[in-house]
């Protein structure tokens, strides 16, 4: 029988399988921050033990970084602490650190894979939970927790069990006005947030095949809001022409060695998968989610579902998640009034997203009602995007270009959207006061999302293309 | 804390919501430490206070009702999705409880509690249904959960049901034993591979 992509990757990182139990695999790349780490690190010399691999571990500062005035030292004291606990950690330990003030900075699913430093066939883990989106590449990379972060940093593997393999078939071509975004809030409302659980997806069919990388990032980093332990795609043409050059991607005889190896990387035509879906590109629409789980979304177009038809177990969670956010079962979303644009995160904070909103938003003002941050995903797409003039077209518009970091998408800086208050954001996660406390927030595409930073609402952005 | 589970009887906590994720259990404006101290008082916090004010307790919410006390929390499906924080482990540990029961966890947070010695046990809908609805009529209703038998039961009415856990992790819960001194052990296995 065939194998799949999960499948190669996995096999060729055990290092030794237990009888009844996990699997202890090895781990090529470790991405640190300042949240997860401390404790990882304190664990470490509790137990006095080094680094194992310090130069298979990459660390940034995103979680906690201000998203203005980053050349002043940090107000906040225990966010100026933890971003000193990591630069002190990894001064001691040889860990290459790119913090405030480096170029490299930035979210780290988006410094990954535009060093170069994320590859297909790889092994990525991350002690945060969009480690997922280096999928895009055909690795497997999944999220984990501290003291799997202390586990990694030891002895550079994991104890992992095998999950099962799930595939999604996106068949077709998208519609105008239909982005990545839209593809993956489509998948996770139809299977609900806890649909993934158990399983690594691989996402396949011509509509994925035709995106391009950043597009395929924001699909691979939302697999774990269906509660999915990864999600990958298989490398193609577009992959090799996206990392050849990267800073960190191999160059020369490394190259073409490792290049024929990524060409190994695909399902093969009779391995088999424990569940199969597939999706008909043409049926998705531009979608928003009203609810507190990214489970909770709907078309543009559509209305606010009824608790009526939902089991008896269900419907006490969904009513308190609509009161939670202030809307009517039955309401259309097109039409609700929002007071803040928040486009930025690991989801889509890349400089395709940042050209996508300006292109829309060019000779637009923002509406007077709403207030919009950008916050670009690294320092490189910050400049990239002042290059381009992108900066001169935002702050036209009325809209504010930030610094690099996770910033609003879970307000741990200062960042954070106002109690009551509507968010349309272009993040991962819409959990109850992940904006900010008693902060309303809904998920939607860049495009959506700059529609709504021009109108002061939910709109359908068909209705704006020319 | 507990660096060993065997047999916990307790009276429960019930939490009868679904899809609670790891913001829940802990905002994200509470992992700014550290260390691993301190992350129990903020257990649920937005749920469990009024304008973040620990003055101002929600008092329908269970944690903030005498009635409800133990070392067992029982919660609706899909149970720790979201982030990966390992501090929602440390919460819920360091709160004082020793197990999770839910018809569902996701699957990062049932990894991290297995690190921190917190059994995770997944029971059927209907168990878990019962177990709801038990504790409501009878808030002292006592539950045992035998991790050596993999056994949930109640000894007031003798309904039980058996969980899953596999026979690695068992042995580390039972024992004490974490990964990180079971991966040290194989060091040279670990070496050999990089060499090949």
């Amino acid at each position: 029988m065939g194998k799949t992509i999960f499948e190669k990757i996995w096999d060729k990182h055990v290092v030794k399988s237990i009888e009844g139990g996990p699997s202890v695999l090895y781990i090529d790349r470790h991405f640190i921050h300042e949240v997860t780490s401390p404790q990882a690190f304190n664990g470490l010399e509790h137990r006095g033990l080094p680094v194992f691999r310090p130069r298979q571990v990459v660390a940034t500062a995103d979680h906690n970084v201000p998203t203005i005035d980053q050349h002043l030292p940090i107000r906040e004291e225990h966010s100026r602490k933890q971003v000193d606990h990591l630069i002190s950690n990894c001064a001691r330990t040889g860990i290459e650190l790119y913090g405030l003030g480096h170029p490299y900075q930035g979210i780290v699913h988006v410094i990954g894979p535009e060093l170069g430093v994320t590859q297909p066939g790889m092994t990525i883990v991350c002690g945060d939970s969009h480690t997922s989106t280096h999928g895009a590449f055909g690795t497997m990379a999944f999220g984990i927790g501290t003291s799997e972060v202390e586990m990694v940093l030891a002895t550079q593997c994991l104890m992992q069990s095998k999950p099962k393999l799930m595939r999604i078939s996106v068949d077709g071509k998208l519609n105008p006005g239909v982005v990545s975004k839209d593809i993956i809030l489509h998948i996770i409302a139809l299977i609900s947030a806890s649909g993934g659980t158990g399983y690594f997806v691989e996402y396949a069919g011509e509509a994925i095949r035709s995106l391009s990388m950043e597009a395929r990032m924001t699909i691979c980093n939302m697999s774990i809001e269906m509660g999915a332990r990864g999600g990958l795609i298989a490398p193609d043409e577009t992959t090799f022409a996206y990392l050849k050059g990267r800073t960190f991607a191999p160059s020369g005889a490394d190259w073409d060695r490792s290049l024929a190896y990524w060409r190994t990387l695909s399902t093969d035509e009779d391995a088999v998968f424990d569940r199969e879906i597939r999706i008909n590109a043409a049926d998705i629409e531009p979608m928003v989610t009203y609810g507190t789980n990214p489970g909770m979304g709907i078309g543009v177009s559509g209305m606010i579902p009824s608790s009526h038809a939902l089991p008896e177990s269900e419907k006490n969670s969904f009513r308190k998640s609509i009161d939670y956010m202030g809307l009517k079962e039955g309401q259309l979303i097109k039409g609700q009034p929002v007071d803040y644009v928040f486009i930025g995160s690991c989801t889509n904070s890349r400089i395709e997203d940042l050209r996508m909103v300006a292109e829309f938003v060019k000779g637009k003002k923002k509406a007077d009602n709403v207030e919009v941050w950008i916050v670009p995903g690294s320092k490189q797409v910050e400049k990239q995007a002042r290059e381009e003039g992108i900066d001169k077209v935002f702050e036209a518009a009325g809209f504010q270009l930030r610094q690099p970091g996770c910033s609003a998408c879970l307000g741990m800086n200062e960042d954070k959207i106002p109690a009551g208050k509507y968010c349309i954001s272009t993040s991962n996660r819409n959990f109850e006061g992940r904006q900010g406390p008693r902060a309303r927030t809904l998920l939607a595409s860049p495009l959506t999302a700059a529609l709504a930073a021009v109108t002061g609402k939910v709109g359908d952005i068909r209705e704006h293309l020319n | 804390m507990n660096k060993s589970i065997h047999k916990v009887l307790s009276t429960i906590v019930p939490v009868r919501h679904e899809n609670i994720d790891t913001d829940q259990i802990i905002p994200a404006r509470f992992l700014k430490a550290t260390n691993k101290d301190g992350f129990g008082k903020n257990l649920f916090r937005d749920w469990r206070y009024h304008n973040d004010d620990e003055a101002q307790p929600k008092t329908d919410f269970v944690l903030n009702h005498p009635i409800w006390k133990g070392r067992i929390l029982v919660a609706g499906k899909n149970f720790g999705c979201g982030s990966s924080r390992e501090h929602a482990a440390w919460a819920i540990k360091h709160h004082g409880f020793d197990v999770v029961v839910s018809s569902f966890f996701a699957d990062i947070f049932k990894n991290n509690a297995l690190n921190n010695f917190l059994l995770p046990v997944q029971v059927s809908d209907k168990f878990l249904d019962l177990l709801f609805t038990l504790t409501h009529s009878d808030p002292s209703l006592e539950v045992l959960v035998d991790l050596e038998q993999q056994l949930i039961s109640i000894p007031s009415t003798g309904d039980s049901e058996a969980f899953e856990i596999n026979n690695y992790k068992k042995t580390c819960l039972l024992n004490g034993y974490d990964d990180i001194d079971y991966l040290l052990s194989m060091r040279p296995e670990i070496e050999a591979y990089e060499k090949q």
